[in-house]
């Protein structure tokens, strides 16, 4: 068990270590030149040539990768340059290790920047897990049990209607007439627990949860309906009834257990997806969390941020899936790691 | 019991239709049958002939879904159709119990064997967890699993095959019910461990005196297990009897044709394996007349073309009153001597005296 997480762990930094190449790789071939991009306008050729050096985008791509992953180990120095360290040491910013960049456009380091909206965003998809998860399957499961009812149809209908509704529109809708116009709820703004208390933090989350967990939730009704009634079938449901067990011993203790394992792997990864942040939902309801950051990143051309928001994800779902595959270990005993 | 008392099970004029958006589809149609106490009855058909779904029916397991039953089901003088589904659920198990064809799919996964057999075992009966594991080691070790206070606590996906069946076999058996249905026990496993299954379903059966119904297409495990035979074609018996009487003077063309569908393992390479051609008619648009004649080599011996027309009544054949055919041949024994038996079995229709049956 140890030796197949280590095995695992291992294997996840190969692979982030190749997603950090190609992420680099990919802003190589983009067309836009960051020195003159820094520069400014009126930017004389050798005054770009001054700040392509100052920066290292002058250097080799493979160079330019190395001093980034020696960055993440070991911390550096923006920008490194052992004269001005000399001369005026006070415009020199130190990015401590993990140093995933600096933010030339937000004046901070990208690990700066990613502390600061990791909490939002965190607990924004948290607020949302716990909701879709507690609802979808919960709804899922009545309509499975109550199959071609009116109950059944209902929530299949509905599941499609909000599945079929676009993020920002169930946000504005919600944000527009729950919000403003009636007035049921605060206008969102994200307050941490530190400023809010958890009453606050939690009334603060609650319209942006709701909007995400809609989506989720829609899609979870519908798998783990089917997922339910298909365990049903099994010939091992048959088997606990032939037994004379209660039907509610057979749903439960039988029928259930199997459906949900498969809802295990989902729900892992399609949280790990959201802690890099809902970009829509963020975006909508104004939270500055980590996919608000990366869409005004996307938009300056603010590469150092991109990659490192790139690579946070990957290092997220990399995680998620070690983890969902030692719950299934826990869950199904024909399941043997190794 | 003198032969005079009521058999244990009856079962009388039962129907199995299911309503589809296609239309009905008549799975079971006027079965009729008894079975006596410590008796064997096997069941025999294709694939669809209804043999499942009768069984099914016997377990009440059709409850719940949209299956129209009608007919008796009278198992120890209580008619299984009239009573509420609590109390259905009461005797499912512990007075009448049933193992499947493929016992990995049929144990639950996540799961131990000793968990689902003792869980058999605690739903009937009011003792603690640690009894009834207890029990579940006694019934493995009866049913012949060596170390079964360790193995007890092994999944099903530890176990072999064979196990697996023995595993199954004592949880249908571990509440002594008074009739057990095996369907198809022994499909799925070897050959060599067939036989071992079919040897301990035939001991525990004489040990807990308990009535058997064996559902197989197989005529071998017939020829092992059965008293009585019943065989099934297109939701209908067809013909029933006792075993050797059915083996040795089978009246009806399908029962030909399922003999003739068994390999002959004794030597006899001369003899020849006829497949029944065509493929069960539709349950939906049963064919008028008899459902066998579209595949009927004989039908033409008929006069007056009743196989088309007519659907023939399950009636005494030749050799008294307990074997029944559905056919409407007016000699079948002529013409499976002079015809059937040359064909299948060249070496018993030269030396005329013994029959298929005893090599089976």
């Amino acid at each position: 068990m140890l030796a197949y997480v280590i095995r695992r762990a291992v294997a996840g930094v190969i692979m982030l270590i190749v997603m950090s190449i190609v992420t680099f790789a990919l802003f190589f071939a983009s067309p836009i030149d960051q020195a003159s991009f820094i520069c400014g306008k009126n930017c004389s050729p050798a005054q770009k040539q001054q700040t392509a050096a100052a920066m290292g985008y002058d250097d080799s791509f493979i160079n330019q990768w190395w001093d980034f992953a020696e960055g993440v180990v070991k911390g550096r120095d923006y920008p490194d340059d052992p004269k001005l360290r000399e001369t005026a040491p006070e415009t020199i910013v130190h990015c401590e290790a993990p140093c995933m960049g600096y933010s030339r456009e937000r004046g901070d380091t990208v690990t700066n920047l990613i502390k600061d909206t990791f909490p939002v965003s965190f607990s924004l998809a948290v607020a949302a897990f716990i909701l879709w998860i507690a609802g979808g399957v919960l709804l899922g499961v009545t309509a499975a049990l109550k199959k071609g009812s009116i109950i059944d149809r209902g929530l299949v209908g509905l599941s499609l209607i909000a599945y079929a509704f676009p993020t920002f529109f169930v946000g504005l809708i919600l944000y527009k007439f729950v919000a403003i116009k009636w007035g049921l709820a605060d206008i969102p703004r994200y307050t941490s627990i530190a400023d809010g208390g958890v009453g606050g933090w939690l009334s603060s989350l609650a319209l942006p949860a709701i909007t995400l967990a809609v989506f989720f939730m829609a899609g979870y009704v519908r798998m783990t309906r089917s997922y339910v009634i298909e365990s049903f079938q099994e010939d091992y449901v048959r088997t606990a009834r032939s037994k004379g067990l209660p039907e509610r011993t057979v749903t439960f203790k039988h029928a259930l257990r199997a459906a949900l394992t498969p809802i295990v792997t989902m729900a892992g990864l399609d949280f790990a997806g959201l802690m890099g942040g809902a970009i829509i939902t963020e975006s909508v309801f104004n939270y500055p969390g980590m996919g608000k950051l990366a869409v005004r990143a996307s938009q300056d051309f603010d590469l150092p941020t991109t990659v490192g928001l790139v690579i946070l994800l990957a290092a997220f779902v990399i995680a998620a899936n070690i983890i969902v595959d030692l719950l299934y270990a826990v869950i199904d005993p024909r399941v043997r790691l190794g | 019991m003198g032969s005079a008392a009521a058999p244990l099970l009856s079962v009388r004029e039962l129907e199995v239709h299911f309503p589809t958006s296609d239309g009905l589809v008549k799975a079971v149609n006027g079965l009729t049958f008894d079975l006596e106490a410590g008796k064997t009855l096997g069941i025999v058909g294709e694939s669809g002939s209804g043999k499942s779904v009768s069984s099914m029916a016997i377990m009440g397991l059709h409850r719940g879904t949209n299956a129209k039953i009608s007919g008796e089901i009278v198992l120890d003088g209580v008619n299984l159709l009239d009573i509420s589904a609590e109390e259905m659920r009461k005797k499912r198990g512990r007075e009448v119990s049933m193992i499947f064809q493929d016992p990995l799919s049929a144990m639950h996964p996540y799961y131990t064997v000793g968990n689902q057999i003792a869980e058999a075992y605690r739903v009937h009966n009011d003792v603690s967890k640690k009894v009834a594991k207890q029990r579940a080691v006694e019934m493995l070790e009866r049913v012949g699993i060596p170390n079964p206070d360790k193995r007890v606590n092994d999944y099903p996906h530890q176990f072999s095959g064979g196990m697996r069946q023995r595993a199954m076999i004592a949880m249908g058996l571990i509440n002594d019910p008074n009739l057990l249905i095996a369907d198809e026990p022994t499909t799925a496993l070897d050959v060599t461990v067939q036989a071992q299954i079919l040897d301990l379903l035939q001991d525990l059966q004489r040990e807990f005196n308990s009535a058997v119904i064996i559902i197989t297409h197989d005529l071998g495990v017939v020829a092992e297990m059965a008293d009585d035979v019943l065989v099934m074609y297109a939701g209908r018996a067809v013909e029933h009897g006792p075993c050797k009487e059915i083996l040795t003077h089978p009246e009806m063309p399908y029962t030909w044709g399922l003999l003739s569908s068994v390999p002959d393992l004794t030597g006899d390479t001369e003899a020849r394996l006829i497949p029944i051609p065509g493929n069960p008619p539709s349950l939906l648009n049963p064919p008028p007349g008899c459902p066998f004649h579209p595949r009927c080599a004989h039908r033409d011996k008929v006069p007056g073309d009743l196989c088309r027309t007519e659907l023939p009544l399950l009636v005494p054949g030749q050799r008294g009153e307990t074997h029944t055919k559905r056919c409407h041949l007016p000699n079948p024994d002529a013409i499976y001597a002079t015809e059937v038996l040359p064909e299948i079995a060249p070496d018993l229709a030269a030396g005329a005296a013994p029959t298929r049956a005893e090599e089976l």
